[in-house]
This record gives structure tokens, C-alpha cells and sequence, in this order.
């Protein structure tokens, strides 16, 4: 049996307010968001906590995108670990993770769900 | 045939590996499970890391599906509370009974409270299973302040909890000293200096009388001594006693100070009934880690299935990062062996402590300690594990740079020598998984398990199986990274003479999948010093490190330092007073750099932009301190003032730092002219230096500071000017054409075969025929030099990005300063948390 998954969806920021292949910060109620948009990806855009776990800082969003045997990851621009834009769950220290949000796009509207 | 019914009483981290083992080893048994905790098996050495994000639920060892697949009886929530020999049964809390023919006691350890009057206020915690965990986090969201009690390896890791969860963290220790059974004196003394350096405070020495409520805090403890302590919550890790009351009621032998006496079989007093893992006493000794408790279940396993196996005691030798310092245990490390002799190392800044403990002759390591450094401890391990002879010179082991150390290599290990402890496995094993077919570090992993449990075997396995990889022929792999098969060097190679000028293009030409940080800078790295593009063109932005991207060096905090050029170090009072302008405005820490200018640190990302407008108003530039490109270029004053002078050392500095400023290289590069042989510039500590002669210059080739310092060597002497630019050009081409990345010039130079002879002949001699194309390419690049943050500056696509977030114009919170001789620094974690208020909803 599934639940049926109910999202509250908000409109965050506009598409140009991305920067392609890279990453952005976006304030969402009192939380900091990373968004990473990645055209050419399925699905092109990534949300998570921006607050590096490890650093100690609110950074993500400012860290390198890449893939590491083909998982799409953020490297953290202070110490360099790699956190996995799908589950936020750090690939060096698999014990520590960042939030993951739904996010997509509606038109030019970046929409940001709460899990 | 009827089954034989076998009931594990506890259901651990050892009960749980017996079951498994026993499942593994097939057979005809009906297995019963039966647990306290209300939930299956789970790592509970790693229990710390829920409190550093990790779900209690990805600890878990077994869920209660695994169990079904294995046609295992399991029931959690319900205690044995009885066992009946002569009938052959036990008898839980809710009065089920389970008849067995053999019955195997894995009940564990309870920690140990001290009996002090108080210590059963609520406030008062202890630390073992995730419903503890549950307890600590709930008191520590309204508390303030949180002590340990007891200063063992649990208790440091307790301690590194409550820090983690934002308490002001104490440590209380009855014994003189931190970790007592694994370090000596000098070991203990130097983790306390380090752990108090992380803001822990720490009590030795105190024994703790009475806790009653307090006044400042929820409790007050009171000292033997008459001290006292305010403190909100305590966590009692004072050691752990077995939970052998069981086998107490039921008659069969415990030891005096508790645990179930087993013999090498693991069997009990009664034949019929084994103990394993923390409840067991073999030898007169709890073994209170998990590794023996894996080697006892594995052990009566195999008795089960029909094996004569023996458990034989067990190497307690434990490497572990506590609060962030390494520490290493071997063996004897107190050096308690008749005769033994010991050695000593600590090095002069304090930072880390090394003993080792010898045989009487100097052949045998008996153990070792080590603090704040381990990277000899596998080493070590190994010699006192495989009683592998010691050198001659047994300090020489511990002691840095003594001449050539005595690596001992894998190759030189022995097939029996243990490689992972944990999963007990050894060399001889992961030998024969390489013969098996497996071809990677990975497929090891897989195949032998080794690594997979506490990773402190991680280092030495990969030795070892790229050791053994590159004995049989296979070829190690030089990529820089996943996504190119190929070094630094043939990048550059493949990028020049194929013209290709974005990373997109050579992905697609010469890689695979979609890059990384490691890839990426270093290919925007080579198209910076081929093309010579903005770093925030498009296409560009998305490969720099944050550094480069926002042009700026970023702090711990997530600031940045702003560095404005200064070439040669030479500035006006004009523009002096405009740094101290801008630093005043936007309230930036100001320090001179170790390299003749100034930095302004803690400039937030969107300040950025209007802090280099003002600079670059008043006639700055960049200084490229973020950039893997020239640095500065120092200078003495030289013969304009100095009675000593020769040559303007100013000038030719200013010349050559304006020069080559923007260059990006493999790593960075630093340059100083000196007005003569006095060399008060430290040219002969640069990447290529300058001297004055009364003839002209000599320059200096390949030298740095940093870790490895390397006096740079002479590489041609009474140069005119010309030609001294000349050689630098060709110098620097050459060595951005052929480095690999992040290689400074020294390590590049002794990389090529015949050293600075050889560099003399490409340079001077242009043996290979290329100095007129490298000086083309200098030229080329040298002619594209823009500041970049001017053009920046006029470019609002490009400055887009210059904003903390998108969507608001608040400011970061996470960034706090606090203020120190007048200035501001970042506020440290504990200052913090009285600084900010603190969410009432969380928690
Ligand atoms: C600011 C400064 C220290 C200071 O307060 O004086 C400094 C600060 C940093 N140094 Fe340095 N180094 C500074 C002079 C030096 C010097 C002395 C010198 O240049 O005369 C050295 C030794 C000389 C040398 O490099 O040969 C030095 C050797 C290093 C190293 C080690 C390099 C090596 O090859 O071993 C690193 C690490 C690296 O580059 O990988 C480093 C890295 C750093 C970084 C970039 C670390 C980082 O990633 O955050 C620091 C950036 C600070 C910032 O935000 O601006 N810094 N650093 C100095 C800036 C000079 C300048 O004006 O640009
Ligand atoms: C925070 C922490 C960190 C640690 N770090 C390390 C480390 O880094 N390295 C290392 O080697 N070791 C470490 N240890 C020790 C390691 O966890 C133990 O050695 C290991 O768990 C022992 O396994 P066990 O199965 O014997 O006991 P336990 O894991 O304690 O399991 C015993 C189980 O039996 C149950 N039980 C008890 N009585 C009954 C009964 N009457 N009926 C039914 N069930 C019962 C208990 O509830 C418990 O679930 C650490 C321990 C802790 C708490
Ligand atoms: S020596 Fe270390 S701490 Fe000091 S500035 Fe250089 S890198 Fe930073
Ligand atoms: S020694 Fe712990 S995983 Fe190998």
C-alpha cells in the first residue's frame, strides 16, 4: 500500500534567477535552500539544506557539480566532500546528510515542495 | 529427525553476528532470537553518528524481515529472566517458556553508574542504546551546560555528543588522567591539551560526591576535593559492567569483579551453554570491543556445525579520531613487560605524542602509543601482530625525517598478518580474492568484507591491493579523476593541439559523465593559461571552486577575504588610506599578509561587489590570491634607499609582478627580487626568484615555503633585463605546459629527469626547439590580461550570483562576529549559542 504523497508546492524564485550548471541560494521561510540547476539533466533542477554539516557554514550552493560514479553531487566549497544532490547523503561520511526538497519548474516559476 | 533448537538470549551486535555466522553455516537448527531491546540488532559502535545527522534506523545490523528469511524465531521487548538448567529452559518477563539443546548468552554490558547519592535525578543519563540516545537529545535541547562523567574512549566520544549537540561540554574523570587503559601518562596528557584546545573542559582527578539540585543550573555536583560543578544534564560512561545476573541466578561460574566464565570453547559451566561477546569473561578479561566478541560467536558457530574452533584471545590494539584527535593503542602500550624498554617522541609545537614499547633486546614491538598522529599505526600494528624483527634503530619508527625510514611495506607482511580486524581478514585473504578475479579496491570489499566495519584498515588495504594490482602487471591508473583517463599534462596536450576551448567540448571529445571538482578547475585551470577567458564567462562559472567563481578567498564562516594587488609592495599613503576607508565602511578585519599586502577578511558574498567597486574607483586590481595563478612578487627597497643596494629591486619587482599577474598556473606561483646578496626579500624561497648583482641578476629557480621547503636552485647568473623576463617566460610556459595539477615548481623540476640541468638546456639552450612558440603563448596570454573584477564590475550577468540568496535581501544568519583587539572574528561555536537566540520550536 502507498500513501498518496501530498505536497505543499510554493513558488521560490524565477528560472532566471539560476545560474546554469551551477548552484544558487534561496531563502525558504526561515531555512536556506541550495538549487542547483543542471539543464540537460532528468530532472534538470536540485534543492537541498544549504548548510554545509561538516564546514559548519551556509555554503552548498556555492560548491562544484559533478558526478562521482555517475551520482550527481555537490562538492562542498570548504573541506571538498561530496553530498549527493538525490539524498542529500554525504558520500565520504555516509552517516551524515543534508535535506533534500522537491523542487521543479512551472513556466518561469522555480516551485519548492515541502516534504 | 527433529531440529536442534538453539536460543540466543540477546540480540546485540555479537548475538546478532552468532545468528548470522550460524545461518551462513547452514545446518539443521531451529534458531531462536530472543532480545530486551524493542528492536532488531544495530551498530552500536556507531551509535554516535545519529547525533552528526545519521538516521537511528540506517544503524540497524537486521530487521525482523531478515530474521524471516532465515527461518529465525525472533522476539524483541521481552527479557530472559530465567533459565532453568535442569529442564532446559528459559523463561521471559512476560512468562513465555522456550525449551533448548543448546543455549548461547549474548547479553552484553550495562554501563556503570557510580553510587553516588543523586545520581538518580532525571537529569542524570547514561549512554548504550538508541533509546539513550533519544534521552540525551531530549534533556540537551533545554540545557545549556552538559558534563561526562568518566574520561574513557566512551566517555570522550559522549563528550564529542554533547558538543555536536551545542552544550558547553565537561569532562569529569575520577583517575588522574584521559583514557587510563589505553594510554600512558604522556599520551593522556597530551589528548587533554588537545581536547581542552576544542573547547572541552576537562576534570581529572575528581571524584564525585554528591549531585543535588543547583542554583546557576539544573544540578550542582560536589567533589571529594570541596570543587563543585554547575551543570544542566550528566551522562554517566564509567566504565561498563557485564550483564551476567543470568548466569548468576542459574548457578553457573562468574568472576569476582562479574562476567561469565568461559573456557577457549566459549562454553560455560554447563556444557550445554555458551557466553559470547561483552558478558563473557575469558582469561580473567571482558573484552569490551567488538571485534573478540565476533571472534567468540564466529567461534561456537563452527562448534555448532561440527568444527573444533577455539577462540583464543584477542588483540585489543584500537585506532580512533575522538573529538577529532587520532588516536592509536597497541598492545603493552604502558610498558608493563618485565624488561622492556621504551621510546619516546613528542614533537617541539606539542602537537603529537609517539612511545613505543620494545622487547628487553629491542627485536619485538610490545606496543605502542600514539596521539594526535597515526599514520604509523598500521605499521606498527603489523610489526606486533606478525612479531616481524624491529630495525636496528627501533625510534626511527616514530621519529620524522630521521634520514631513511624503515617503511614497511605491504609486500613485506607475511600471508597470516591481519588486515582487517574487524572482519578478520588477512593479507593471505585478499591475495586470493585478487586471484579469485576481483580486479579493484572495490570488488575486495565485496568479496572479503574487509574495510567495511570501523575503516581503520582503509589506508593499508588499498596499499595492498594496488601493491598486489601492480605486481601482476596490471597498470596502476594516473587519471586525474573518473572522467578522464589522463594526466594533467596530456589534458593540456589534448586541449592545445585539438584547439578545443571549453570543458563541454573536451568532455565530450576525450571523457565520460559530467565532471567534478577535481576536473573541472584543473581544465579551467588549462584553458585560463591556453585562451585566457574570464573566469565567469559562461561555461566557465560552473567549473572554478568557489574561490575562483566569486574571486575571493572563502573563510570558515562562508566570508570572504578581499585581497587588492599591492605589486612589489610598493603602495601609496593615497591608497593606503583608501583600504583603511573601505575596511572601516564595510567593518572588515584587516591584517598585513605574509606576502607585503593587505587582506580585509569577512566581506559577505553581496558585499563583494561594492567593496571591489570602491577599490578598483581608486585605481586596484585583483590580486589573484584565490586563484591557482601568480601571487605576489616581494621586494626589498633596493638601491633607491638601502645603502647596500646594487640594483632598483622595487621596479624590477613592480615589472614582473605586473607581468605575469593573472597567469594561472598548475598551482601558485611566487616571485621576489632582492637588491643584493643579502637577500632580504627571500627570493631564494620562490617559485623563481631574483637577485641583484653588481653586474645584473641572478635567478633562482623552483624554491618554496609552505610544508616542504625548498631553497630554490641557481639557475643563471648576471642576466641583463631582457634577458631575464625572457627566461621567466619560457621558465613559466614550460612549466604550466608540463606540470601536473597542483604541482609546485619544485616538485615539477625534481620530476623531470636531469633537473635544473635540463631545464637549463629547454630554457637557455632551447634544446627542444620550443622557446619562441612559449614565448609567443606568454605574449599571448600576458596580452589578454584584464582585472578581472573589473570587467566583473561591469557586467550584471556576471554579477548576479553576488547575492547570498535570490530571493531575499536578508542576510545570512549563520554568519556571526564577535570582536577581539578592536576587530571582528567569527564568533566561535560556543559563543554562538549565547549569541543567537535559540529556536524554541526545534528540538
Ligand atoms: C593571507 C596569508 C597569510 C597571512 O595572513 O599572511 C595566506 C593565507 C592563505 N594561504 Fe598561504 N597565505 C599567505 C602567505 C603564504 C606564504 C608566505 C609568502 O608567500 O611569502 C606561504 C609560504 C611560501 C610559499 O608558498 O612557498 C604560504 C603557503 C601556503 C600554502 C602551502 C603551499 C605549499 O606549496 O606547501 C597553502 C596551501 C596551498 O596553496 O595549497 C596556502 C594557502 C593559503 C590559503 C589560500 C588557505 C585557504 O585555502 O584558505 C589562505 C587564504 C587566506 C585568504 O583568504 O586570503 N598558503 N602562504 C598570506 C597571503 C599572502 C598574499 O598576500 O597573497
Ligand atoms: C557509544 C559506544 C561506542 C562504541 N565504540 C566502539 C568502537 O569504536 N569499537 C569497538 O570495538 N567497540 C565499541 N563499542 C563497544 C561495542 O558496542 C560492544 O563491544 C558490542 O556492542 C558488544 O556486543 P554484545 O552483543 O556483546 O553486547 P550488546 O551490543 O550490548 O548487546 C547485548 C544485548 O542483549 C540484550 N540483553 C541483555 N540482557 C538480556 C536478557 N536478559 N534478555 C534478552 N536480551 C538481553 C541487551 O538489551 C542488548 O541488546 C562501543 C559501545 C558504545 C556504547
Ligand atoms: S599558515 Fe595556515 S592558517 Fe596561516 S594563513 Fe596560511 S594556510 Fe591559513
Ligand atoms: S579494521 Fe575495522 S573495518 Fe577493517
Amino acid at each position: 500500500m502507498t500513501a498518496v504523497e501530498k505536497h505543499a508546492w510554493e513558488m521560490i524564485c524565477q528560472r532566471s534567477d539560476l545560474v546554469d550548471g551551477s548552484g544558487v541560494c534561496a531563502l525558504l521561510g526561515n531555512k536556506q535552500v541550495a538549487l542547483f540547476y543542471l539543464p540537460g539533466e532528468e530532472p534538470p533542477l536540485y534543492a537541498l539544506g544549504n548548510r554545509d554539516p561538516i564546514g559548519k557554514a551556509n555554503v552548498l550552493s556555492r560548491g562544484i557539480i559533478g558526478d562521482i560514479n555517475g551520482e550527481l553531487v555537490v562538492a562542498s566549497p570548504l573541506y571538498k566532500q561530496h553530498f549527493s544532490l538525490r539524498t542529500g547523503v554525504c558520500l565520504e561520511q555516509e552517516e551524515v546528510s543534508v535535506e533534500v526538497y522537491d523542487v521543479r519548474l512551472e513556466g518561469d516559476s522555480v516551485l519548492i515542495g515541502r516534504r | 529427525m527433529s531440529k536442534r533448537r538453539i536460543v540466543v538470549v540477546g540480540n546485540g551486535m555479537v548475538g546478532h553476528h552468532f545468528v548470522e555466522s550460524l545461518v551462513k553455516a547452514g545446518g539443521e537448527n531451529a534458531i531462536t532470537v530472543l532480545g530486551e531491546e524493542p528492536r532488531p540488532a544495530y551498530d552500536r559502535v556507531h551509535l554516535s553518528d545519529v547525533f552528526a545527522g545519521r538516521a537511528p534506523a540506517d544503524l540497524a545490523l537486521a530487521t525482523r524481515e531478515t530474521y524471516r528469511n532465515w527461518d529465525v524465531e525472533a522476539s524483541f521487548g521481552d527479557p530472559v529472566v530465567k533459565i532453568e538448567r535442569a529442564s532446559k529452559r528459559v523463561v521471559t518477563e512476560t512468562g513465555r517458556v522456550f525449551e533448548y539443546d543448546k543455549l548461547v548468552l549474548a547479553t552484553g554490558s550495562y554501563p556503570f553508574v557510580p553510587p553516588v547519592s543523586g545520581a538518580d535525578n532525571e537529569r542524570c543519563l547514561t549512554y548504550r542504546t538508541i533509546d539513550d540516545l533519544g534521552e540525551i537529545k531530549a534533556k540537551a535541547s533545554g540545557s545549556r551546560v552538559g558534563v561526562v562523567v568518566g574520561g574513557g574512549l566512551l566517555g570522550l566520544e559522549c563528550g564529542n555528543a554533547l558538543r555536536n549537540l551545542g552544550l558547553e561540554t565537561h569532562v569529569v574523570e575520577f583517575a588522574p588522567g584521559l583514557m587510563g587503559v589505553q594510554l600512558d601518562d604522556g599520551g593522556s596528557a597530551m589528548l587533554r591539551r588537545k581536547i581542552e584546545a576544542l573547547g572541552v573542559q576537562v576534570h581529572t582527578g575528581k571524584n564525585t560526591k554528591k549531585i543535588s539540585a543547583g542554583k546557576v543550573s539544573a544540578l550542582q555536583m560536589e567533589f571529594a576535593d570541596g570543587s563543585h560543578l554547575d551543570t544542566d544534564m550528566i551522562v554517566f560512561s564509567a566504565g561498563i559492567r557485564p550483564r551476567d545476573n543470568l548466569a548468576r541466578d542459574a548457578e553457573l561460574a562468574v568472576g569476582e569483579r562479574g562476567g561469565i566464565v568461559i573456557d577457549y570453547k566459549c562454553k560455560t559451566t554447563d556444557t550445554d551453554i555458551y557466553a559470547i561477546g561483552e558478558c563473557a569473561l575469558f582469561g580473567g578479561r571482558i573484552y569490551g570491543l567488538v571485534a573478540p566478541g565476533y571472534r567468540m560467536a564466529e567461534a561456537v558457530a563452527a562448534q555448532l556445525g561440527g568444527k573444533d574452533a577455539q577462540f583464543v584471545g584477542a588483540d585489543m590494539s584500537t585506532k580512533l579520531k575522538l573529538l577529532g584527535v587520532d588516536v592509536g593503542s597497541i598492545g603493552d602500550a604502558h610498558g608493563r613487560t618485565e624488561g622492556s624498554m621504551s621510546f619516546v617522541f613528542s614533537d617541539g609545537r606539542q602537537d603529537c605524542y609517539k612511545r613505543i614499547v620494545t622487547s628487553a633486546d629491542g627485536k619485538q614491538l610490545l606496543g605502542a602509543v600514539l596521539v594526535g598522529d597515526c599514520d604509523d599505526y598500521d605499521t606498527l600494528l603489523q610489526y606486533h601482530l606478525n612479531d616481524i624483527e624491529l630495525p636496528a634503530d627501533p625510534q626511527s619508527l616514530i621519529v620524522p625525517h630521521l634520514g631513511d625510514r624503515p617503511l614497511l611495506g605491504v609486500g613485506a607482511l607475511p600471508a597470516t598478518a591481519t588486515i582487517c580486524s574487524c572482519h578478520n581478514v588477512t593479507k593471505g585473504d585478499v591475495v586470493s580474492a585478487l586471484d579469485a578475479g576481483c580486479c579493484s579496491l572495490g570488488d575486495v570489499k565485496g568479496a572479503t568484507s574487509a574495510s567495511t566495519g570501523c575503516g581503520g584498515c582503509a589506508a593499508m588495504l588499498k596499499n595492498l591491493v594496488e601493491d598486489e594490482l601492480a605486481a601482476r602487471g596490471v597498470t596502476v591508473d594516473k587519471s586525474i579523476c573518473e572522467h578522464f583517463h589522463y594526466t594533467r599534462q596530456e589534458l593540456y596536450h589534448l586541449a592545445r593541439i585539438g584547439e578545443i576551448k571549453s570543458f563541454d567540448a573536451l568532455l565530450a571529445e576525450h571523457g565520460s559523465g559530467r565532471g567534478c571538482d577535481i576536473c573541472k578547475p584543473t581544465i579551467a585551470s588549462i584553458m585560463a593559461s591556453l585562451w585566457n577567458e574570464h573566469v565567469l564567462d559562461r561555461g566557465i562559472v560552473g567549473l572554478q571552486d568557489t574561490n575562483d567563481a566569486f574571486m575571493a578567498n572563502m573563510q570558515k564562516d562562508g566570508t570572504y577575504s578581499v585581497v587588492p594587488r599591492v605589486a612589489g609592495g610598493e603602495i601609496t599613503a593615497e591608497k593606503l588610506i583608501t583600504l583603511g576607508e573601505v575596511a572601516k565602511k564595510y567593518n572588515l578585519y584587516t591584517k598585513i599578509t605574509g606576502g607585503q599586502r593587505v587582506d580585509l577578511f569577512g566581506a559577505r558574498l553581496n558585499e563583494l561587489p561594492e567593496i571591489w567597486e570602491e577599490l578598483v574607483q581608486a585605481g586596484f586590481e585583483t590580486g589573484h590570491a584565490y586563484g591557482k595563478a601568480l601571487r605576489t612578487v616581494k621586494s626589498c627597497v633596493g638601491s633607491t634607499w638601502c645603502r647596500y643596494g646594487v640594483q632598483d629591486s622595487v621596479s624590477m619587482a613592480i615589472r614582473i609582478e605586473n607581468r605575469y599577474k593573472g597567469l594561472r598556473a598548475p598551482h601558485k606561483l611566487k616571485s621576489a627580487v632582492s637588491g643584493c646578496t643579502r637577500e632580504c626579500a627571500e627570493a631564494q624561497s620562490k617559485d623563481f626568484g631574483v637577485i641583484a648583482t653588481e653586474n645584473g641578476w641572478n635567478l633562482y629557480l623552483c624554491g618554496n615555503g609552505g610544508m616542504r621547503p625548498r631553497h630554490a636552485d641557481l639557475f643563471a647568473t648576471d642576466l641583463d633585463d631582457e634577458t631575464l623576463i625572457r627566461y621567466i617566460d619560457r621558465f613559466l610556459m614550460f612549466y604550466i605546459r608540463t606540470a601536473d595539477r597542483l604541482q609546485r615548481t619544485s616538485v615539477w623540476m625534481d620530476s623531470l629527469e636531469g633537473g635544473i640541468d635540463y631545464l637549463r638546456e629547454v630554457v637557455i639552450n632551447d634544446s627542444l626547439g620550443i622557446c619562441a612558440e612559449l614565448e609567443a603563448q606568454m605574449a599571448h596570454v600576458i596580452g589578454r590580461y584584464e582585472c578581472e573584477w573589473r570587467v566583473t564590475l561591469a557586467d550584471p550577468e556576471k554579477l548576479k550570483r553576488f547575492r547570498h540568496f535570490v530571493n531575499s535581501d536578508e542576510p545570512d544568519s549563520g554568519v556571526v562576529f564577535v570582536n577581539e583587539r578592536e576587530q571582528i572574528r567569527p564568533a566561535r561555536a560556543e559563543e554562538r549559542l549565547r549569541l543567537v537566540p535559540v529556536d524554541k520550536k526545534a528540538g
